[in-house]
């Protein structure tokens, strides 16, 4: 096949895309709306936590407790408590979203024992964020205390407590889990989905009969149609990339052109799977259903975006294997956050590489040079 | 010269046969029909003859080729419209043309002078998108898209199926002109008044081939005399005449029914009073010619007689 006519398939795919307003809506306004719909509403994160306190403020222990919630970043200190029992009442007026009370003598018992009693009352009726703010203020509180003992009595054999720190990710962004799911999932949906879609579209309309009795060779037919959802992919890549970073505040910690690379090996799998998928679909609806049920489903459940794939059952965390996105979340996930090398995402990234090669010489040996 | 020959075909889609044994000789350069009411079999065998599918059984070749084992070469050679509009929708008429025009290697302006007739017609619209043309316009495009790279042998499936009679007129006269130029057509149509236009034609119902030959070998095939008969209570009439001896069926066409009897029992003018005895006073009847429906429907009818070449149809 010359040049030319796979110029011409290209252009003439790239003139569907961008004369299908639903196309287009779907490529590039679907990935946006969905990391700004994930970051904004669907998030579990701490921030900005109102904090109400409880406690005698002329105790030196308990001022420098107060004002060490006050300066983090996630918390604020917005009133102070007469009575533990006042807690509730501020809830309901939605005036806190935490209370913090110090027992009585505080500060005399952290200096004679080590020991002193900090109740945290949460707020229960959103007892998600109520645990994670508890867990977090507890956290910011622990290390005032091991801080105090030994300054105190100049070895920490206080509070034997641990200290929960979560690495990478202080502050329990959500977005630091869902920016890969995500970008898993909408590289996904668009490859595989959209390049299914167009396929079967021109089975429905008859117009692949037109290709098929032409000269063209089928695979150029094929990789014609797959560039153009490339190239959207590149685009989704580099926009969910930059939203991420300057709207979600997500880093990229690790080289990106290790992530780019896992991500042409995952579109590459997807294109596959959709070509697979036109291949056994003979109408628009079937493909759709089929992406729907049988990749975006799996994809959301078993690549551990929702529920981590850790607490599942031993038969479905084996399902979850042979899903692609899977390994790729786990790539960014490594990469983009904790800033891992080729190293230690070498396992991941040949498994998906090795998806890709099977998968794409089953689906173009699946497509046919005839109509059955 | 012999453009495309079939030799006993057959195509099951699972329990139902699509096509039975059909044989079929199209010489270059002539104009073939294929008719057939819809479901036939047509579209199969225009799918195994463009190598779009495999048959179960028997060979063929177009232009030479082999349809199963030079399919690749065949492509380059043939030009096939498919049963329906299967142009792209959303791409203009010019975008069209131009992109059929590459994909088999040529240009819209390197054979201008082959489609320049029916393209110059449509060539006021080339930025228009090919959904938003009128029937007879879309099937102007394909036609052109058909025959952008100058095929050899041009496959029409249905190509008047929805469109109205004038532009139906129109297609044929290009079809002509397109024949002029040396193209081999094979055509279907449901439509038997187009099947008068063709060179030679083959009859197809339910997989087979029920009779082939020039349209006037199929006429003349007609063993029977023909009587046009109208009267006022036209369904009553119906019954009427098929209870009449020597009538051999009776169909209704259009505004009156053929009555096809046999002349060695009766004639019109028993006909006549009979019909007049049963108090249909008011009928008129006509001996008439036959024309290729009544061969059709006679033909379609008697599914005994495996060819029709005692009849003088060549099989």
């Amino acid at each position: 096949m010359k040049m030319k006519e796979f110029a011409a398939s290209v252009v003439k795919e790239f003139r569907h895309i961008f004369r299908d307003r639903r196309t287009i809506l779907i490529a590039m306004v679907m990935p946006v709306v969905q990391i700004i719909l994930f970051g904004f509403a669907v998030s579990t994160e701490v921030n900005d936590v109102r904090v109400v306190f409880c406690g005698d403020l002329s105790d030196a222990e308990v001022r420098r407790a107060v004002d060490r919630i006050d300066q983090n970043k996630y918390l604020r200190i917005v009133g102070r408590l007469d009575r533990p029992a006042e807690a509730e009442e501020m809830f309901r007026k939605n005036g806190a979203d935490v209370a913090v009370c110090f027992e009585r003598n505080y500060g005399s018992r952290m200096v004679a024992s080590g020991h002193a009693g900090v109740r945290i009352i949460g707020d229960g009726s959103d007892p998600n964020t109520a645990q994670m703010i508890a867990s977090y203020l507890k956290g910011v509180l622990q290390s005032e205390q091991s801080e105090v003992s030994v300054a105190l009595a100049g070895d920490p054999r206080s509070s034997m407590t641990p200290v929960v720190q979560l690495m990478y990710n202080p502050a329990m962004k959500s977005s630091y889990n869902f920016v890969p799911g995500v970008m898993g999932l909408i590289l996904m949906l668009i490859c595989s989905m959209m390049t299914a879609v167009s396929i079967v579209r021109e089975k429905e309309t008859g117009t692949l009969e037109l290709l098929l009795v032409s000269p063209v060779k089928p695979l150029w037919i094929i990789v014609s149609k797959m560039i153009p959802y490339l190239v959207l992919s590149a685009a989704n890549f580099v926009s969910i990339l930059l939203l991420s970073h300057y709207v979600m505040e997500v880093p990229v910690n690790g080289s990106l052109l290790l992530l780019s690379l896992a991500a042409l090996i995952f579109v590459v799998t997807s294109l596959a799977l959709g070509l697979l998928i036109s291949v056994i679909s003979s109408s628009q609806r079937t493909a759709l259903l089929i992406c729907g049920m049988g990749l975006t489903m799996p994809t959301m459940i078993f690549s551990g975006i929702i529920f981590p794939c850790e607490s599942m059952p031993v038969i479905l965390q084996w399902f979850s294997d042979i899903i692609p996105a899977k390994w790729f979340i786990i790539i960014v996930k490594k990469v983009m956050i904790q800033g891992d090398g080729l190293a230690s995402v070498i396992n991941e990234l040949s498994i998906l590489a090795g998806m890709a090669a099977i998968l794409l010489a089953v689906s173009i040996k699946s497509f046919r040079t005839r109509l059955q | 010269m012999t453009a495309i020959e079939i030799k006993h075909i057959s195509k099951r889609y699972g329990k139902i046969r699509a096509l039975d044994d059909i044989s079929l000789k199209v010489d270059a350069g002539e104009i073939f029909g294929l008719i057939g009411p819809d479901g036939a079999g047509k579209t199969t065998l225009f799918r195994i003859m463009t190598t779009l599918m495999l048959p179960d059984s028997g060979s063929g070749t177009v232009c030479g080729l082999d349809i199963v084992k030079d399919y690749a070469g065949l492509r380059r050679i043939i030009g096939y419209m498919p049963g329906r509009f299967s142009l792209y929708q959303d791409l203009s008429v010019k975008e069209n043309m131009d992109y059929f025009a590459t994909l088999f290697g040529t240009t819209v302006r390197e054979n201008y002078g082959t489609i320049k007739e029916i393209y110059s017609q449509i060539e006021p619209f080339a930025d228009r998108r090919a959904g938003k043309l009128s029937g007879g316009m879309k099937q102007k495009l394909a036609l052109c898209c058909a025959l952008v790279h100058k095929p050899s042998v041009l496959f029409l499936d249905e190509p008047t199926t929805g469109v109205d009679a004038v532009s139906r007129k129109d297609f044929w006269n290009m079809l002509f002109r397109i024949k002029a130029s040396g193209v081999t057509i094979f055509v279907s149509t449901p439509y038997m008044d187009e099947a008068a236009r063709c060179d030679r034609l083959a009859l197809i119902r339910d997989g087979s081939i029920i009779g082939t030959g020039t349209p006037s070998e199929i006429v003349s095939g007609f063993p029977f005399r023909l009587l046009s008969v109208r009267g006022s209570r036209m369904y009553r009439l119906l019954k009427e005449l098929r209870n009449i001896p020597g009538v051999i069926s009776c169909f209704s066409f259009g505004d009156s029914h053929h009555v096809t009897y046999d002349p060695a029992v009766t004639d019109r003018v028993r006909i006549l009073a009979r019909l007049s005895d049963a108090g249909f006073g008011d009928c008129t009847a006509m001996d008439i010619m036959p024309c290729i429906e009544d061969c059709f429907m006679w033909l379609s009818g008697r599914r005994d007689v495996p060819t029709a070449g005692q009849d003088g149809l060549r099989a």
